[in-house]
């Protein structure tokens, strides 16, 4: 009797057990609504506030996982000694967003400056969590930076931080995998589904790209098509994937996904890091910012990969921007002016240098009309000068594009939704309808008025 | 991440293993009957258990482009397992070593609180008859059935409300709460601790906390191992909590500071430390293997001790 129940009570003990394992699998989403403050803005206030704030000192709170934030920091304290600046690593990208999101949902603990993705900034900037830098006369800076830089960082009339890098697409290619199948460089996607079936025949275990199915890099892919996707207009919100640009690159890569052209190695893993040092993947079409990555992180292919300018559909140059960050000003912030000084002094003042020392692509059309940056061959891609290719990528960019007021739901759940397409290769347009429609439910059910 | 989930899985197998076995041993003590077949499955299951541990420390004993390079379970051309360690502890200013100390702290203070109340409240109310005594028991079994992800948010909220966000108490308080071990508790002091002897020690003139600290204490010793193991591995292990309640990475347990590591790898301006990652979590999972074998030892011992027949 008594044994039968300790058996019992061990039975449950091992089930429980098995419970808590898969509930630890299954943490892991947080919720991201948005709460509606007032987009308030100040009393117009000058540059001079800035400096006027860096003289008389303070103490700011700053989040980034931005490779360089450290060095950057400790540039700015000496140069202010008076200005201590916490230093925050909180995490990167989505970890960082749900703490942001976090305390700025408890109204407290929020930092004075925190690192935002291009790509997530309506989300912030819309509910009214982010301070408008023309407040400060920062506007004055447009000139300053690349135009698919700057549009990035406004959201309606407002700006809401100062861009940090840009990220214009490029074809970055693997010469070695290109000359030993005799595959010329394609300058238009017909060409390059054409490399890519000739690459693939002749060996199966090689693909011409690889592409899971990322939210990232549809949108750039949409974007660089001319396709405009998202609009918004305070609470008034249009999704369209059926517009021609939308059309335009999912008649493209629907041709590479069906055959099995393109691999499909989730980005980011070590197995992907290691197919592009072994030749398995021989182009990626992102971001400017690869090299750095490529450099540091894929030894073996040094020496093998070089850059070419992104396909395009009617071979004029055309590229869409693919990642990049800024740095915004909390509401919260106790202490905005000096917050802003910090945010200036990073992406306008002398934190860019330590930023392009740990392999950062500049925003800023001074930098990247250097000819010491623009003509410096590298070593990694056979001495080829890659910024002449990349930053002539960044004149490029087919303008008009914005992100969805809630792109990191999005992204979440692209892979519910285009990514079945690209699981059962089947046609991307019917997973990008079924994306939009999940989009247009959840705006709705969040107060936008979506398609209405 | 995956690699810490194994750890409880094998936590769960040792004790349905054991639980296998004991259950043989009932049906025939004298000469257990064999079985291909069952042993046959065991085999599978053991090979299925082990090979995630198995390429955990093959892993380990990679240097980062070893990892990229070679096939999962065949050694590296570098045996590079004691740089690996070497690095991985002295990582940013050792900011491993940091984050091995908190959760330590976490579960020394969280789970063993937890056990603690959980067994002074278990008893409690197994033993003693009081009014609300049935509200406490559907309080306590409407608690199990809450997932803790579905509670972390509003306690941040509250916790924020309170100023206790980035704080150690962030974490220590929620993990002081173990309805669950509660239960547990519960039922067993109700089987292990036999009425009669609490009587006899009170006509003996023994006071009810000697009662509890002398007699009844003992006869719960592998209960309380039980609720401690699970309350250790789920603190050890806890990751969703610490993930929204902390900012400062000088705060983290090893969950998310690792966690922190392998998102490097992401996006602009990436930086892979995948030898570090794989060796931190290996050195993640080893007090929690050493623990579980320690206490085993109680585990069993303790079962038999003690009873009075009725």
């Amino acid at each position: 009797m008594k044994i039968g129940h300790r058996r019992r009570f061990r039975r449950l003990g091992a089930i429980t057990a098995a419970l808590a394992a898969s509930s630890l699998i299954l943490a892991g989403c947080g919720g991201s609504g948005g709460d509606n403050g007032s987009a308030g803005s100040g009393a117009k206030a000058s540059p001079q506030a800035l400096d006027a704030a860096l003289k008389k000192g303070g103490t700011i709170t700053y989040w980034s996982w931005t490779p360089s934030a450290e060095a950057q920091v400790k540039a700015f304290t000496d140069e202010y000694p008076n200005v201590k600046v916490n230093y925050v690593n909180a995490g990167t990208g989505n970890d960082h967003y749900k703490k942001l999101q976090n305390a700025i949902k408890a109204g407290s603990g929020a930092p004075d400056v925190a690192q935002i993705e291009y790509q997530a900034l309506p989300q912030f900037a819309l509910p009214g969590s982010l301070v408008d830098l023309s407040a400060y006369g920062l506007d004055s800076l447009e000139s300053d930076y690349t135009p698919s830089t700057w549009a990035a960082v406004h959201v309606g009339d407002g700006l809401y931080g100062l861009p940090q890098d840009s990220g214009p697409m490029a074809m970055f290619y693997n010469k070695d995998v290109f000359d030993k199948y005799h595959l010329t460089v394609p300058k238009t996607w017909d060409e390059y589904i054409a490399v890519a079936k000739k690459l693939h025949q002749a060996d199966p275990t090689k693909f011409i790209t690889d592409d899971p199915g990322d939210p990232g890099f549809a949108t750039s892919m949409i974007w660089q098509a001319g396709g405009k996707p998202f609009t918004t207009d305070g609470k008034k919100v249009t999704i369209n994937f059926q517009d021609d640009g939308s059309k335009k690159w999912t008649s493209v890569w629907n041709q590479l996904v069906g055959d099995g052209s393109i691999g499909q190695i989730a980005g980011w893993t070590d197995e992907w890091y290691k197919a592009l040092g072994d030749g398995t993947i021989a182009t990626m079409n992102i971001g400017a910012w690869m090299p750095g990555v490529f450099e540091s992180s894929v030894p073996g292919g040094a020496g093998k990969w070089r850059v070419a300018p992104m396909p395009t559909y009617d071979g004029q140059p055309a590229t869409a921007e693919n990642g990049g960050s800024t740095e915004s000003v909390l509401k919260q912030s106790k202490n905005p002016a000096l917050a802003a000084a910090f945010v200036r002094w990073l992406n306008n003042g002398n934190g860019i240098k330590p930023f392009l020392e740990k392999g950062g692509f500049p925003a800023t059309v001074k930098d990247l009309n250097d000819p010491s940056f623009v003509n410096k061959p590298d070593p990694y891609f056979g001495g080829q000068p890659v910024n002449q290719v990349l930053t002539a990528a960044a004149k490029s960019v087919v303008p008009g594009w914005s992100y969805l007021p809630y792109e990191l739901y999005a992204n979440n759940i692209f892979g519910d939704t285009v990514g079945k397409s690209y699981l059962a290769k089947s046609d991307l347009n019917a997973g990008l309808e079924s994306w939009q429609n999940a989009l247009v439910k959840y705006g709705n059910e969040q107060g936008f008025e979506v398609n209405k | 991440m995956t690699v810490i989930q194994e750890g409880t899985v094998t936590a769960g197998n040792v004790v349905s293993a054991r639980r296998t076995r004991k259950v043989a041993a009932g049906i025939s003590p004298l000469r257990p009957r064999k079985s291909r077949l069952l042993t046959g499955l065991m085999l599978l299951y053991l090979v299925y258990t082990l090979v995630p541990l198995v390429w955990l420390v093959i892993s380990a004993t990679k240097t980062q482009s070893d990892l990229l390079s070679t096939s999962g379970l065949q050694f590296g051309h570098d045996f590079a397992l004691f740089s690996n360690i070497k690095e991985t502890l002295t990582y940013r200013n050792g900011i491993f070593l940091r984050w091995l100390g908190n959760t330590l702290l976490y579960v020394v203070v969280g789970a063993g609180g937890a056990t603690l109340l959980a067994t002074v409240a278990g008893y409690g109310l197994a033993k003693y008859r009081f009014p609300g005594r049935r509200v406490v028991f559907a309080v306590v079994l409407g608690a199990i059935a809450i997932p803790n992800t579905a509670l972390a948010v509003p306690t941040f909220l509250m916790f924020s409300d309170m100023g206790l966000t980035n704080t150690v108490w962030a974490i220590i308080v929620p993990s002081l709460v173990s309805p669950f071990g509660l239960y547990l508790m519960w039922v067993y002091a109700e089987q292990a601790v036999p009425q009669e002897l609490l009587e006899a020690a009170r006509i003996d003139g023994a006071g009810e906390f000697r009662i509890f600290w002398t007699v009844s204490l003992r006869l719960l010793a592998p209960g309380i191992v039980t609720v401690l193991l699970f309350a250790v591995v789920s603190t050890w292990n806890n990751y969703f909590l610490p993930l929204i309640m902390l900012s400062k990475p000088n705060l983290y347990p090893l969950t998310v500071g690792l966690t922190q590591w392998s998102n490097q790898a992401q996006g602009a301006g990436a930086d892979p430390i995948y030898n570090l990652v794989i060796t931190g979590s290996l050195l993640t999972i080893v007090p929690l293997v050493v623990v579980f074998f320690l206490l085993q030892r109680f585990w069993q011992s303790g079962l038999s001790a003690g009873s009075v027949k009725q």
